[in-house]
C-alpha cells in the first residue's frame, strides 16, 4: 500500500505536535480551526479529545496578524486613524474612539459638545450592530440557521443609517482628531428617530421566538461557568465580565464624554455562564437605545470638529496618555507615546476580545465539543482585533 | 408474452416508477426546502433559473455531477466510494412496500414494514463506513454521533410502529390503512397518538434531521460524516436524506394518519397530501430551531422515548388480548 507511506507531514505542525506529546494515550488531538465554521475567522484552537470530551484546548493565534501596532510608528495620527477601523470590523467606532481620545488626551485637545454628542450616539449604533453580528452569529454556531436573517435585517438599518454620516457601512473611519468628520444630516437624524421605535419592537420578538425556546436554554445554561476570581485575573471585561456579576463598565467606572450626563443602566447577570453574558448583551441592546434617544434630545448645535483641527502632518506634542472606552466585546484601550516627532513614537493597543478568550482554555476543559463552540461563541471573539 | 411472468413485470414497473419518483422527489424537495427557508427567513430563496426558481435544483443537480470526484490522501478506497452508494441504494428498496393507494403498491407482500425497518438500518453502515473510511477526524465524530443516535432511535421508532401493527394484526402496510376509515376520528392517530408522538420525534432523529442533525452538525464538525465527500458523492447522501425523510413520512400517513384514506379526492392523492405536509413540518422545523446538544438526544431516547414506548406497547398488547377474550 504505496499510497499510506507519504503521510507524515500529515501529523500536524510543531503546535499539534506539542500537544499530542503530552497527550494522554489514545486520545484525539484536534484542530479547530483556522478554517473552522464556528471559529469566526481565523482563529485556531487545539484540543485534545477523550471521545466528545475535551481534556484541553489551547487557542493558538496569530494568523490574522497585521501589525497594526507597528503600522502606528510609521504613519502620523490623522493617518493611523483608518487603521483602528478595521481592528474590530463589529465595533469600528469604538476603536476609533479610543485612539482619537488618547491622542486628544495626550495633546490637550477639546471636543466641541456636538461632537461628544454625535460621538455617543453613532458608538452606540454600531454597538447595536455588533451585538446583533454576535446574536446572528452565535445562534447559527447553535444551530438556528434563521435568526441570522433576522439579525442582518436589523444590523442593515443600523448600517444605512452610519453610511450617511460616515461614507462606509462596516470599517468606518469617521472620528477625526478633535471631533467627527461629518455632522449628522436631517435625513440621518430622522432615520435614527424612525430606528428606535422599531428596533425596540423587535426586541420582544426575539425574547419570545429564541431566547425562551427551550433547545436553546438548554444549551446555553450552566455552560461555560466563568467565576468573577476568574474574570478579575485574565483581565475579562465587557459583557463577559458583567455576565460573570461584575459590574464594571468603562462608560460609568471611568467616565468620559457626555456619559456622565446621560441616563442608562449597566445590566449584569449572577448567572455566570453563556446565558448570562446572553442575557447581558440583549440588555445592552435595549439601554443603547436609551442613551441614543436622550443624545438626540440633549444635543446641542454647534460646531462637529474643534477651530483650526489638525492636519494629517500635525506632531503630537511630547507626552503619553492612555485612553479607554467601553466597546461592545469590553475595555478597548488605546496607550500612545509620543516624542514630539513626525509619528507616534509607540502605540499600545488593548484589546478586550485578547482577555475573552484567554478565559477559553480554561473554561472549556472537561466540557463536550459542543459545549465548547458555545463558550467559544459567548466570548463574543472578532479575530483581527485579538491578533492586531 | 407469455414467457415473461406477469409478476417479473410488475416488479420491474415498480422498481422503474420507484427511481424516476425518488429522483423527481430529491429535487422538488430541494426546491421546496430551499423555497420555504427562504421565505421563512424572509428572503425570496431561488427565483433566478425558471418561473420561481424551480429549475434550480437540475442547475445544482448537474453542478454536482460536474465536480472532480475528490478523496483524500489516507482515505480507504473501496470503502470510501462505497459508503453514499450505500447510504442511497437501501432507499429504494423502501419504497416498493408503501401503499400510494388501493392496490397501488410495487410490492404486495406480507412483512412490508419489517422490510422499511430492516432496510433504513442499514443507512448507519454507510455513516460509519463514510466517516471512518475517509481519514477525517471530524468524519469519524460524526460517524461516531450517527450511529450511537440511529441505534438508539430505531428502538422506539421499531416499538411505536409495532403498537400500531398489534392493533391491525398485520405487518402489511396496505392491511395496516385497509384497517383505519374515512375521517380523521377513524385513524389510527386517535387510538395511538402517543405511538404517534414517539414516531415523529424518533423520526427526526432517524433522518438526521435538524434539530437532531448531530452527526453533520456544521458548526462543530464542519460536515460531520460527509466532510470529504465532494460531487455526487454529497450528492448521493443528499438525495439519500429526502428520500428517507419521504419514507418516513409515508410510513407516518400509512400508520398513523389513514394512508389513502380521505373524503371526495381520489386516494392517491390524499395521500401525496398528507405526506407533503408532514414533510413541510419536518422543512418546518430544521428552520426554526436550534441543534440539541448530543447528551442531551440521547437522554430524550433513552429516559423518555424508550420507557414511554415500551409501556405504550405493553398496554396496547393487553387491550388487544383484552378485545380478543370479549
Amino acid at each position: 500500500m504505496t499510497r499510506y507511506q507519504n503521510i507524515d507531514h500529515l501529523a500536524g505542525d510543531f503546535y499539534t505536535q506539542n500537544f499530542a506529546q503530552t497527550a494522554a494515550e489514545g486520545n484525539l488531538i484536534l484542530n479547530l480551526g483556522p478554517q473552522h465554521p464556528s471559529t469566526h475567522g481565523v482563529l485556531r484552537v487545539v484540543v485534545e479529545l477523550d471521545g466528545e470530551y475535551i481534556m484541553r484546548a489551547e487557542p493558538i493565534l496569530g494568523y490574522l496578524h497585521r501589525m497594526h501596532e507597528k503600522m502606528a510608528e510609521v504613519k502620523t495620527a490623522a493617518q493611523f486613524i483608518p487603521n483602528m477601523g478595521r481592528v474590530d470590523y463589529g465595533h469600528a467606532l469604538g476603536w476609533n474612539w479610543a485612539f482619537v481620545g488618547a491622542v486628544e488626551k495626550a495633546a490637550g485637545i477639546e471636543v466641541p459638545e456636538r461632537a461628544e454628542y454625535v460621538r455617543v450616539i453613532t458608538c452606540e449604533l454600531n454597538r447595536i450592530a455588533s451585538h446583533l453580528l454576535w446574536w446572528g452569529a452565535y445562534l447559527l454556531d447553535l444551530g438556528a440557521f434563521t435568526p441570522i436573517m433576522y439579525a442582518f435585517d436589523d444590523r442593515e438599518k443600523v448600517l444605512d443609517i452610519l453610511q450617511d454620516p460616515t461614507g462606509s457601512r462596516l470599517t468606518y473611519s469617521y472620528y477625526r482628531i478633535g471631533g467627527v468628520a461629518k455632522d449628522l444630516s436631517q435625513d440621518c437624524l430622522d432615520s435614527i428617530r424612525a430606528f428606535i421605535p422599531w428596533f425596540r419592537s423587535r426586541l420582544p420578538m426575539y425574547k419570545d421566538l429564541v431566547t425562551d425556546n427551550i433547545i436553546l436554554r438548554k444549551r446555553i445554561e450552566d455552560i461555560g461557568v466563568i467565576e468573577k476570581d476568574a474574570c478579575r485575573r485574565f483581565g475579562a471585561t465587557g459583557p463577559v465580565a458583567r455576565g460573570s456579576g461584575i459590574n464594571y463598565d468603562v462608560r460609568r467606572n471611568e467616565p468620559y464624554s457626555v456619559y456622565p450626563k446621560l441616563d442608562f443602566e449597566i445590566p449584569t447577570s449572577e448567572r455566570k455562564c453563556a446565558r448570562g453574558r446572553y442575557d447581558v448583551r440583549m440588555a445592552e441592546m435595549e439601554q443603547c437605545l436609551r442613551i441614543i434617544e436622550q443624545a438626540l434630545e440633549m444635543m446641542p448645535e454647534g460646531d462637529i470638529l474643534v477651530k483650526g483641527a489638525p492636519k494629517p502632518s500635525w506632531k503630537v506634542p511630547a507626552g503619553e496618555a492612555y485612553f479607554a472606552v467601553e466597546g461592545a466585546r469590553g475595555k478597548i484601550g488605546a496607550y500612545v507615546v509620543s516624542d514630539g516627532g513626525k509619528n507616534i513614537y509607540r502605540t499600545k493597543l488593548r484589546a478586550p476580545g485578547f482577555c475573552n478568550l484567554s478565559l477559553f482554555a480554561e473554561v472549556s476543559r472537561g466540557t463536550i465539543l459542543a459545549d465548547a463552540v458555545a463558550i467559544l461563541g459567548s466570548l463574543d471573539l472578532i479575530i483581527p482585533e485579538i491578533d492586531r | 408474452m407469455n414467457a415473461i411472468p406477469a409478476e417479473l413485470l410488475h416488479i420491474v414497473i415498480g422498481l422503474v416508477a420507484v427511481a424516476a419518483s425518488v429522483g423527481l422527489i430529491g429535487l422538488v424537495m430541494v426546491w421546496v426546502e430551499r423555497k420555504v427557508a427562504g421565505h421563512i427567513q424572509r428572503r425570496p430563496g431561488p427565483f433566478e433559473v425558471g418561473p420561481s426558481g424551480v429549475l434550480q435544483p437540475l442547475c445544482d443537480a448537474l453542478k454536482l455531477v460536474g465536480k472532480q470526484l475528490f478523496m483524500p490522501l489516507g482515505a480507504d478506497p473501496i470503502l470510501f466510494w462505497l459508503a453514499p452508494v450505500l447510504a442511497f441504494l437501501p432507499v429504494l428498496l423502501l419504497f416498493l412496500p408503501l401503499p400510494v393507494g388501493d392496490g397501488l403498491q410495487a410490492l404486495d407482500i406480507n412483512l412490508g414494514l419489517l422490510l422499511i425497518l430492516a432496510f433504513s438500518g442499514l443507512a448507519v453502515l454507510s455513516v460509519l463506513l463514510a466517516g471512518w473510511a475517509s481519514n477525517n477526524k471530524y468524519g469519524l465524530l460524526g460517524a461516531a454521533r450517527g450511529v450511537a443516535q440511529s441505534v438508539a432511535y430505531e428502538i422506539p421508532l421499531l416499538l411505536s410502529v409495532l403498537s400500531v401493527s398489534f392493533v391491525a394484526g398485520s405487518l402489511n402496510l396496505a392491511t395496516v390503512v385497509e384497517g383505519q376509515g374515512t375521517w380523521p376520528w377513524n385513524w389510527n392517530i386517535m387510538t395511538q397518538p402517543l405511538a404517534f408522538l414517539i414516531y415523529s420525534v424518533s423520526a427526526f432523529g432517524e433522518t438526521n434531521r435538524a434539530p437532531f442533525d448531530l452527526p453533520e452538525a456544521e458548526s462543530e464538525l464542519t460536515a460531520g460524516f460527509h466532510t470529504e465527500y465532494s460531487g455526487m458523492g454529497f450528492g448521493l447522501f443528499f438525495l439519500a436524506e429526502y428520500a428517507n425523510m419521504v419514507v418516513v413520512c409515508a410510513v407516518a400517513t400509512a400508520l398513523f394518519l389513514g394512508g389513502w384514506h380521505g373524503p371526495v379526492l381520489p386516494g392517491p392523492v390524499w395521500f401525496v397530501l398528507k405526506v407533503s405536509a408532514l414533510m413541510l413540518l419536518m422543512v418546518f422545523a430544521r428552520w426554526t430551531f436550534p441543534r440539541v446538544r448530543f447528551d442531551q438526544l440521547l437522554n430524550i431516547n433513552w429516559k423518555w422515548l424508550l420507557p414511554l414506548a415500551v409501556a405504550n406497547l405493553l398496554l396496547t398488547a393487553f387491550f388487544v388480548k383484552l378485545a380478543q377474550f370479549a
